[in-house]
């Protein structure tokens, strides 16, 4: 069983968990992930490492819900127990110097952009961050940002904070206009998808973190199998950090469906459920 | 006046008409005067050959003796002598293959049901609690184990024996390997699986799930930070291999393992009472013709569906699957389709694959191939086309000598890998000449521990 050690709500849907887990906290590098299984009935539900302290032993993801598994994790409590947290998982992000980089984080992407970012500039990279949300209300971690971006640039969907607009606008005007010599960029496909199309023409290099549908998370399965360059390659044990220039994003965005229908029956009866109560 | 032939005794089946409605266990297994008559058509031969078609040479003679006599704990001691989970082996194993392939009685009539006798013996010793209880001296040794597949139990079983501190790192949330995840429930009851691997708790072993070695921890560390002296890998070959044909990225289109783990392990038939679901439609096309295809066919097969096919490359005659899996297959109503590759998926206008371009090659008197060309409808394509080495532990131990597929290397006389102190067994290591199964993987684990056993001595 691990514990969850404290809870922290961003918005109405977005809130993140700090868990007690020293041999993960332990073990974590930028970039990796974690797979939680909550109880007995649970889905195993794949979640980036958003922060993680030796010192402490907890490792931290935040989490959006986005459907019943993730609902049902909101109602959780500050030292509530879960069954299972299986991890470190994937290949840890390249971290060196790289000279100037760019990190781009959409809405709920923006955390676990934080960790590389932290190591990039603690290895001595110039950081320039740009984080997007829908609205101002869902803004989080901007002091962290700060604390180890060299420029922080904030943009929302409906310009209540920041800049009015997506993030690919101020990474194409960087991008044109400055020396960058490499592009970390997380947040949903679409967002990834437009961020490497920006980069490509100027050919510098992108990284995306891809979030096919898992189970395992060992390489097993193959259910998050992703084409790269037009070859297969598992996300859980060959990324998730992938070359944004080669994911087929197209494919990866229908994929994202495969289970649309019993997700939506799923969340139906949540629904239904809550309703009653 | 001849003596009257006994026949061989068949255990009941649930009818085909309800077990494909459910996943309870088809084979029902042996009754006391059943195990008992079947018991006595063992000639109890001075040369019994069945025990060297056994690949763990159970004393298959004297454990029927022992049965005959109605010593059924004398019977559980003599398998667990060789082999400690004969409730497992008794279910799954090809004996047809092995020791009852050898059997003198199969020249003239059938062999005896060794497997039927084995499971027998290993239920009775569930139902009665009996365990095989060694007095466990302890030294002061502390062995890892990597990966609770077959292969990881029976090193960790007899390592724990010897008094040796085991721990048992496994990468999902449920141990047991593919005996958990893999093959169905309707084969191997995972009541079964619990009790035996209980048992192994019973001898002292820990069991630390969630734990991806070559993630949370490499192997050096396990050597060093957490001080293990010696380590068996046992970690399978889980990597299912792909169609490699054009649409094989479609919804609708999965690996055996996907869907049989989202069923046996995740329980997905009962979603969305359990979180995971399994997507299958209601035209189910299975690839290949292994036991993982025919446990796939049959799992689909209580899903629901409208149909089930196989469809293989080669015919009936050359698939590896047991015999009575494809039967069993039959009567539950899956289609086999013979002869047959399919060459591309074809999706509808959403992404999802709704059926499969098929050439039957089929070869007339004369030797010359006749091609038939033909659609498939299936709106759910499921393949079973083998594994492939699981690359995170070579990965992460550069030091670790593997062959050009990523399987791991061994010595063949202890199986210790290139690095000192660090064994191999089960699917992970690739052996030529024999099937990869449940006794195989457990055969070379109980050999490995032997090999860590006479290591850790040399060095003391
Ligand atoms: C490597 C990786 C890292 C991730 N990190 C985070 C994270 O840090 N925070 C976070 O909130 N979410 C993260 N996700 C996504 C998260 O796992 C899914 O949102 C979650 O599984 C959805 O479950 P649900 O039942 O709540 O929603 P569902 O009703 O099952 O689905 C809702 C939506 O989420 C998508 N989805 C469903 N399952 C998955 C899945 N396993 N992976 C990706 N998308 C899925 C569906 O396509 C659908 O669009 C990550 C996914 C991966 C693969
Ligand atoms: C569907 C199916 C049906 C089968 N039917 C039969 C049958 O009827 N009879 C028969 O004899 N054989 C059968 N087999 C084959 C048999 O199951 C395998 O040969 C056998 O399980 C191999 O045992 P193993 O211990 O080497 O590996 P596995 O059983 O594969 O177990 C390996 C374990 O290691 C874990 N692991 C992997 N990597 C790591 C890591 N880095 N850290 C920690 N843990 C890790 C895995 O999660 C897994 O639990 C079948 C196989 C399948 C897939
Ligand atoms: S070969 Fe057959 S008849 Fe002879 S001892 Fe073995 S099981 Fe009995
Ligand atoms: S999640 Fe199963 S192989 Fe990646």
């Amino acid at each position: 069983m691990f514990e969850i050690v404290r809870i922290e709500n961003f918005s109405p849907s977005t809130f993140l968990w700090e868990v007690r887990a020293p041999e993960i906290a332990h073990a974590a590098r930028p970039g990796q992930f974690v797979i939680v299984r909550c109880d007995e009935k649970a889905e195993r539900i794949p979640l980036t490492i958003a922060d993680f302290d030796v010192v402490s032993g907890t490792v931290t993801v935040v989490i959006q819900a986005a459907g019943k598994s993730t609902f049902d994790m909101k109602a959780y409590k500050a030292l509530d127990q879960i069954s299972d947290v299986a991890g470190p998982l994937g290949e840890p992000s390249e971290i060196e110097n790289f000279g100037t980089v760019v990190l781009v984080g959409g809405g709920l992407g923006v955390a676990p952009v934080f960790p590389i970012l932290r190591a990039l500039k603690l290895k001595g990279c110039r950081t320039i961050s740009i984080i997007g949300f829908r609205s101002k209300s869902l803004v989080f971690w901007e002091g962290r940002f700060r604390e180890y971006s060299d420029e922080t640039i904030i943009v929302t969907d409906d310009g209540t904070y920041g800049e009015k607009g997506l993030v690919t606008q101020p990474l194409k005007q960087i991008i044109t206009e400055r020396e960058i010599n490499r592009v970390i960029a997380i947040g949903p496909l679409v967002m990834m998808k437009a961020a490497a199309e920006v980069t490509r023409p100027a050919g510098v290099r992108t990284i995306v973190s891809v979030n096919p549908i898992m189970v395992d998370g060992t390489g097993m399965c193959g259910s998050c199998r992703v084409s790269l360059g037009g070859e297969v390659k598992f996300a859980c044990i060959d990324g998730p950090d992938m070359d944004g220039h080669l994911v087929n994003f197209d494919e990866l965005l229908i994929r994202q469906k495969r289970f649309s229908k019993y997700e939506k029956k799923s969340l139906e009866l949540y629904e239904k459920k809550c309703q009653k109560k | 006046m001849p003596k009257k032939v006994i026949v061989r005794q068949s255990s009941a089946h649930l009818p085909p008409e309800t077990r494909r409605t459910n996943f309870e266990e088809v084979v029902c297994g042996y009754s006391e005067a059943e195990a008992l008559t079947e018991a006595g058509r063992c000639l109890q031969c001075k040369t019994p050959v069945c025990i060297t078609g056994c690949p763990v040479k159970i004393n298959i003679k004297q454990f029927i003796n022992f049965i005959s006599k109605k010593d059924y704990k004398g019977a559980y001691k003599t398998i667990t002598e060789a082999n400690l989970f004969p409730s497992i082996c008794g279910r799954v194993c090809p004996q047809e293959r092995q020791c009852e392939a050898s059997c003198v009685l199969g020249k003239k009539q059938e062999p005896v049901a060794i497997g039927l006798l084995e499971r027998f013996v290993g239920d009775r010793a569930q139902q009665n609690d009996w365990h095989e209880t060694h007095p466990v001296e302890p030294i002061d040794k502390k062995a890892a184990i990597i990966g609770s597949g077959p292969a990881g139990l029976a090193c960790a079983y007899d390592l724990a024996k010897a008094g040796v501190t085991v721990v048992v790192f496994e990468a999902l949330h449920r141990p047991g390997g593919v005996l958990i995840y893999g093959i169905p429930e309707f084969r191997l009851p995972k009541e079964v699986v619990f009790k035996e691997i209980e048992n192994l708790r019973g001898l002292g072993v820990t069991i630390e799930t969630n734990r991806v070695i070559g993630k949370i921890h490499t192997i050096e560390e396990l050597m060093t930070r957490l001080s293990f002296d010696v380590v068996f890998i046992g970690a399978g070959a889980g990597y299912p291999k792909n169609p490699g044909i054009k649409g094989d990225s479609l919804n609708g289109v999965m690996s055996a393992n996907e869907f049989l783990t989202r069923v046996t392990l995740m329980h997905g038939a009962d979603f969305p009472k359990y979180g995971t679901p399994v997507g299958i439609g209601k035209n189910i096309a299975v690839i290949g013709c292994g036991n993982t295809a025919i446990d796939s066919a049959r799992t689909a097969m209580r899903l629901g569906p409208d149909n089930v096919y196989i469809v293989y490359r080669r015919t009936l005659e050359e698939s590896p699957a047991r015999k009575e899996e494809i039967r069993h297959a039959r009567e539950e109503g899956v289609r086999f389709i013979w002869q047959t590759v399919p060459v591309e998926l074809l999706p509808d206008d959403e992404g999802w694959v709704k059926g499969m371009d098929c050439i039957q090659r089929k070869v007339d008197e004369t030797g010359l191939h006749i091609d038939s060309k033909f659609f498939l409808y299936a709106d759910t394509v499921i393949y079973a086309l083998g594994t492939m080495a699981n690359p995170i532990i070579s990965r992460t131990t550069p030091e670790l000598k593997i062959d050009k597929t990523g399987y791991i290397e061994t010595s063949e006389d202890n199986l210790m890998t290139s690095i000192p102190g660090i064994f191999a067994g089960g699917d992970i290591t690739r052996s030529t000449g024999t099937f990869t199964t449940v006794i195989h993987a457990m055969s070379t684990g109980r050999r490995a521990a032997k090999g860590m056993l006479e290591y850790l001595k040399a060095g003391q």
